[in-house]
């Protein structure tokens, strides 16, 4: 098989790893020898039809694997063809493709052959002749097989930006169920060894006085669940995220909705792939991280234990809560403006901002770009009180509900920009 | 007094800020001075410079001001000089104007930096190198057509991330050139100066290809993101239009591979809607 047959074959088998970030790791540059930088904000090169960020060379050294994950394109029992990278194929396609400005770095994941050690050993040569070798500084993102030994784990740290382990799905009943080889307690035992080799790492680096340390993973470490192939709901995906983030300090959740693959497994439902429910799952992980939502509250918002998928997770929150609204724009404070459907982190920071010079309007919103029609029913201004009952009225959902054009258009931003 | 200020080149930010200087000392107001690019004026880059007092002393301008006017100097539009002036001046008796983000100018000098950002992220993100065989070794050369005047500013993303290569950086008002150990700036070129062709550019279509999923199909998310603006420069932009058009079917057959697997009845959840864009 040529190299462009191989590059076909282990691309296609490793779309369905939704990350694709190169951003927040350290800043390295090529000025002193070697090729590539970072600076810290990510760069998508390309974006593919499917409305895809593409950052990196992401590819499987090899799609032949020993497990056999129902969920799985590459899985044991699928009828695929196989095909595998030598070290230096893969090597010097990285650099073919980063000299020419078309990808940040290079995104390696495996099946399993042999064993996990065995396996790892060979993601691990790629990076160090990357890193050693070719002094590569661009970034290098290794999926990290949770059954091989601490010490290939510690070797990845070394040389990548970050490392990721995929939890699956959010129940180990799941996990055993669709994908027998794995085994939930093994992976949230190297998650939390990662956890702790970063942490250490990043406090010796910031308390170092002469020499820095070894870097360990500087981007952190991520997982992936997929959603829409077992029957969790939303409420046990959150849960789930939520528990990941405090015990294993991850930096993203990825969700990625199931997607019809080739010869699929019949256990897996024959469906498109739910790719709003995953966009609400992303808003709502938003809402965790960085709007100071428990999961708790915003399933609050949903029925049954599932997001509203009507409308955004922030809206159907408040829209429950109509008691708290509508909320003084010039009194209100930051934690309460961060509620306000239509009020991103950005604009609340903005809006403090503009009060300590005067006494924001409406109007001003506009100027800041946030949509007018959306906050209205929230807000009081100087130049704007929401007609009386307004915020009570039956009618106030459908009104502020997109048009389901709009829904159809949401995309999910996120996945393009990592941390 | 009417005043026409020179600067050395679109993109001058000291001597435009040398000029505010000058002006706001000798306490000449906005409607008196006639910046280079205004009205049609054209030449103005490099003409005599008027007799405004030199290093007077700078006023004070909130660090977020001066970012954001650096970069709003490089933006296209032909009335940037005289919107900053205009706002340092106004900011003499209202002192929380720079700081007012809601304020009508202060927005649009916002969006103006802010559009100058993205043209230089896109740079970064959509430029492509192609090598050429010369008689000192292997050239990357480039074509790209930025909107506004970032080709300086944004050389140093390229010295950093490619300071082994030798590359050439050409577009339609600028050209830069890195030999190893400094960049130098020449007028601008045209398309049919840079190569036409890479021999990377083919696995770079497969990899292309083969990554997109043709399940999760969203070209307007793809266009929001890429504009087709920019797809006659992209080398992996022409299988587009054919993975677009094979998508549907492709999708199809898996869902129908499914679908006709023995003892399984489809169940479509309602949550499916949205792959079609």
């Amino acid at each position: 098989m040529d190299l462009r047959a191989k590059l076909a074959v282990l691309a296609d088998a490793a779309k369905y790893d939704a990350s694709c970030a190169s951003s927040g790791t350290d800043k390295r540059d090529s000025r002193q020898g070697g090729l590539g930088s970072t600076e810290g904000m990510g760069i998508c090169h390309a974006y593919a039809p499917d409305g895809r960020c593409i950052s990196l060379l992401k590819v499987l050294l090899t799609n032949a694997c020993v497990f056999d994950c129902a969920y799985c394109i590459n899985r044991a029992s699928a009828p695929v063809r196989r095909a595998r990278f030598t070290v230096e194929e893969l090597v010097r396609l990285t650099l073919a493709f980063y000299r020419r400005n078309y990808i940040e770095g290079l995104f390696l994941s495996s099946g399993i052959i042999r064993s996990p050690d065995y396996t790892m050993e060979q993601i691990v040569r790629v990076a160090r002749a990357l890193r050693q070798e070719h002094g590569f500084k661009g970034y290098i993102h290794l999926k990290t097989i949770p059954e091989a030994a601490p010490e290939l784990l510690a070797e990845a740290g070394l040389l990548a930006d970050r490392l990721s382990i995929n939890v699956e799905l959010p129940q180990a009943a799941s996990l055993r169920a669709l994908a027998p080889e794995k085994d939930m307690p093994v992976i949230e035992g190297a998650m939390a060894e990662l956890s702790t080799r970063i942490a250490t790492a990043g406090a010796e680096r910031r308390e170092a006085r002469r020499a820095l340390p070894p870097r360990f993973a500087p981007a952190g470490q991520s997982t992936q669940m997929i959603v829409g192939a077992d029957a969790s709901t939303d409420g046990q995906v959150l849960d789930a995220s939520d528990g990941l983030y405090s015990r294993f300090g991850l930096k993203r959740v990825y969700y990625s909705g199931y997607s019809p693959i080739p010869a699929a497994s019949a256990a897996l439902p024959p469906a498109p792939p739910p790719l709003l429910r995953e966009h609400r799952l992303y808003q709502a992980d938003w809402l965790m991280r960085f709007y100071g939502f428990r999961p708790s509250e915003i399933l609050a918002g949903g029925e049954a234990g599932m997001l509203d998928l009507e409308i955004d997770p922030k809206l159907a929150w408040a829209l429950k809560h109509r008691a708290g609204f509508p909320l003084d724009l010039n009194r209100a404070s930051r934690e309460a403006l961060l509620r306000v459907p239509g009020l991103g982190a950005r604009t609340v920071e903005r809006v403090l901002e503009a009060r300590r010079h005067g006494r924001v309007k409406l109007a001003d919103l506009a100027r800041l770009r946030v949509p007018l029609r959306k906050v209205a029913p929230f807000l009081t201004a100087p130049d704007h009180r929401p007609p009386p009952g307004q915020i009570d009225s039956a009618g106030l959902r459908r009104q502020l509900q997109p048009g389901s054009a709009f829904a159809r258009a949401a995309r999910p931003e996120q996945l393009a920009l990592g941390l | 007094m009417a005043c026409s200020i020179c600067l050395a080149g679109p993109a001058d930010f000291d001597g435009w800020r040398a000029a505010a200087r000058g002006l706001l000392a000798a306490g000449i107001a906005p409607e008196a001075v006639s910046w280079p690019g205004q009205d049609g004026a054209a030449g103005l880059f490099d003409g005599a410079a008027p007799d405004l007092p030199r290093d007077a002393p700078s006023p004070a301008v909130p660090r977020d001001f001066l970012v954001q006017a650096e970069l709003a100097i490089r933006h296209s539009d032909p009335e940037r000089f005289a919107l900053l002036y205009g706002l340092l001046w106004d900011a003499r008796r209202r002192p929380g104007l720079l700081r007012t983000p809601t304020e009508a100018r202060m927005a649009r000098l916002a969006a103006m930096a802010r559009a100058v950002r993205r043209d230089a992220h896109k740079m970064h993100a959509f430029l492509r190198f192609r090598e050429v065989e010369t008689p000192d070794g292997v050239r990357s050369v480039a074509w790209f057509e930025p909107e506004h005047h970032i080709v300086e500013a944004e050389a140093g993303f390229f010295e950093r991330r490619f300071a082994a290569l030798r590359w050439s950086i050409l577009t339609p008002r600028r050209c830069a050139h890195w030999d190893g150990a400094v960049t130098t700036f020449t007028a601008g070129a045209h398309r049919a100066e840079a190569p036409a062709a890479d021999a990377a550019e083919d696995l770079w279509r497969t990899y292309f290809a083969s990554i997109f999923n043709p399940a999760r199909l969203k070209p307007e998310a793809m266009r929001a993101e890429m504009p087709k603006k920019y797809w006659r420069n992209l080398p992996e932009a022409t299988v587009i239009p054919e993975l677009l058009r094979g998508a549907e079917g492709r999708e199809r057959a898996m869902l129908g591979q499914a679908i006709a697997a023995p003892g399984r009845r489809q169940r479509r959840r309602p949550s499916g809607a949205g792959t079609a864009g």
